[in-house]
């Protein structure tokens, strides 16, 4: 299983997957130059990811603190996320999410 | 030595729950502290990112947020009077000739010792800055990240960027004072208290501010001077919305900030630190909590507590040279219970 991850340079990475760690955590474990300030607490917007489009509508919904968190976001798109909200199942194999400006190091 | 000068044995830069923990274990060794820490309170992340969180792995204590920690820290303190210089930021270190420390921090404070201790965790909590082209040549003019004097903005057309307590309370507090006020947000939605929702809808009813769901996009004006800000709403479009000044809440990240400049080795600005001393590779200064690195270290507030146990032995040495080290317990030690007014 795998997600596939484009970093501030427009560099698409696979990165393995592990069903039950966090897309944030994913991230961070493979070296990607993620922010993520408050570690996957939801109390900053470090760990600000675009999805794909038509993976965003297969995630589940954000809860209503990930909602206020977006709010500190510099940019929200469409299909924002925070990427310490998302927790990965079998499901979301190939999942593709852009870092943010807001989660770039 | 400097006239104006605050002398000490320790200075801490952080007042997180490392720095304030490091005040205790100072202490029990007779020296005394003083802290700088940039925000306006104490205990660091713990204060100003989760207060309400709660935190599950503080030996001992099964639950308590971080708000909570910090309050028990300063109760646990208290007996050795640190000295705190807050919403400064360290700025400048130098070595003076007797080997002693000099820090200045951004509001002219001074402070000399002999052993200096970076608690500094992610580094100093700066604003966020909105991503837009030529922002920083408006800061200090027309844009600005924190209210210091509100007659600044009297008879200004003002635009407030952001949905939480900062961004409405001021929209709210500069309304009667301003031209104009504009609140910008890119949704219809407000994490903020409801009675400040609740105010601000009703100042934007009665016509006396505006409202924008829309995202900023650009900056209109020739620097330092603003004319207006490039606004992108879902239903509006992108218009430009006049006004004269800009002020954008969307809380605070980290940078390691004038650290950078101490002359410590850094590591992808984290300062290396052996694990007997946690000394970084200039005798005399000194890193523990989240700010340093060294094998197998982890993130942990239990880790950096541990990190000023060892830290404050290697300390002593410094700061008093030539005086024997005698280890004690608090449970057993009348020294130490004397120094905790606990005796």
């Amino acid at each position: 299983m795998k997600i596939l991850v484009t970093d501030g340079h427009g560099v698409e990475h696979e990165i393995e997957a592990t069903d039950g760690w966090t897309v944030m955590e994913m991230i961070r474990d493979a070296g990607l130059p993620i922010k993520a300030e408050c570690g996957g607490s939801c109390v900053c917007a470090t760990c600000h990811v675009i999805v794909e489009a038509d993976w965003f509508a297969k995630l589940p919904e954000k809860t209503e603190e990930e909602v206020d968190m977006l709010d500190l976001a510099l940019e929200v798109f469409d299909t924002s996320r925070l990427s310490c909200q998302i927790e990965f199942d079998p499901s979301l194999d190939g999942l593709k999410v852009t870092l943010a400006p807001d989660a770039i190091m | 030595m400097s006239d104006n000068a605050h002398q000490t044995d320790v200075i801490i830069v952080g007042a997180g729950p490392v720095g304030l923990f490091a005040v205790f274990e100072l202490g029990l060794l007779g020296l005394k502290t003083h802290l700088v820490d940039i925000l306006d309170r104490i205990g660091g992340q713990c204060a100003e990112l989760y207060p309400e969180k709660p935190i599950y792995d503080i030996p001992g204590i099964p639950v308590c947020t971080g708000q909570e920690l910090t309050d028990k820290l300063m109760e646990q303190i208290a007996p050795f009077d640190p000295q705190f210089h807050l919403s400064e930021m360290a700025e400048e270190l130098t070595r003076l000739d007797n080997g002693h420390w000099r820090l200045k921090t951004d509001a002219g404070t001074v402070l000399e010792a002999p052993v200096l201790v970076i608690a500094a965790g992610g580094g100093s909590f700066v604003p966020k800055k909105p991503h837009l082209e030529g922002l920083d040549d408006y800061e200090g003019e027309s844009v600005f990240y924190a209210v210091r004097q509100m007659e600044r903005f009297r008879d200004k057309s003002v635009l407030v960027a952001g949905g939480g307590d900062s961004a409405l309370d001021w929209f709210i507090a500069l309304q009667p004072i301003a031209r104009k006020i504009a609140l910008v947000h890119h949704r219809d939605g407000f994490r903020a208290a409801p009675h400040s929702v609740e105010a601000m809808r009703a100042i934007v009813a009665e016509g006396k501010g505006e409202l924008h769901i829309a995202q900023m996009k650009g900056l209109e004006g020739t620097a330092p001077h603003l004319t207006g800000v490039r606004l992108e709403g879902k239903e509006t479009g992108a218009f430009v919305h006049e006004c004269d000044m800009l002020l954008p809440f969307y809380g605070l990240t980290m940078k390691l900030g004038p650290v950078a400049e101490f002359g410590i080795n850094l590591e992808q600005n984290l300062i290396p630190v052996d694990t007997a001393k946690f000394e970084s590779n200039v005798p005399g200064i000194f890193a523990i909590g989240d700010i340093n690195t060294y094998p197998g270290k982890l993130k942990l507030i239990l880790s950096g507590f541990h990190e000023a146990a060892l830290m404050s032995q290697a300390a002593f040495k410094i700061a008093r040279p030539g005086e024997r080290l005698r280890f004690q317990y608090t449970t057993s030690s009348s020294e130490l219970q004397k120094k905790l007014g606990v005796r």
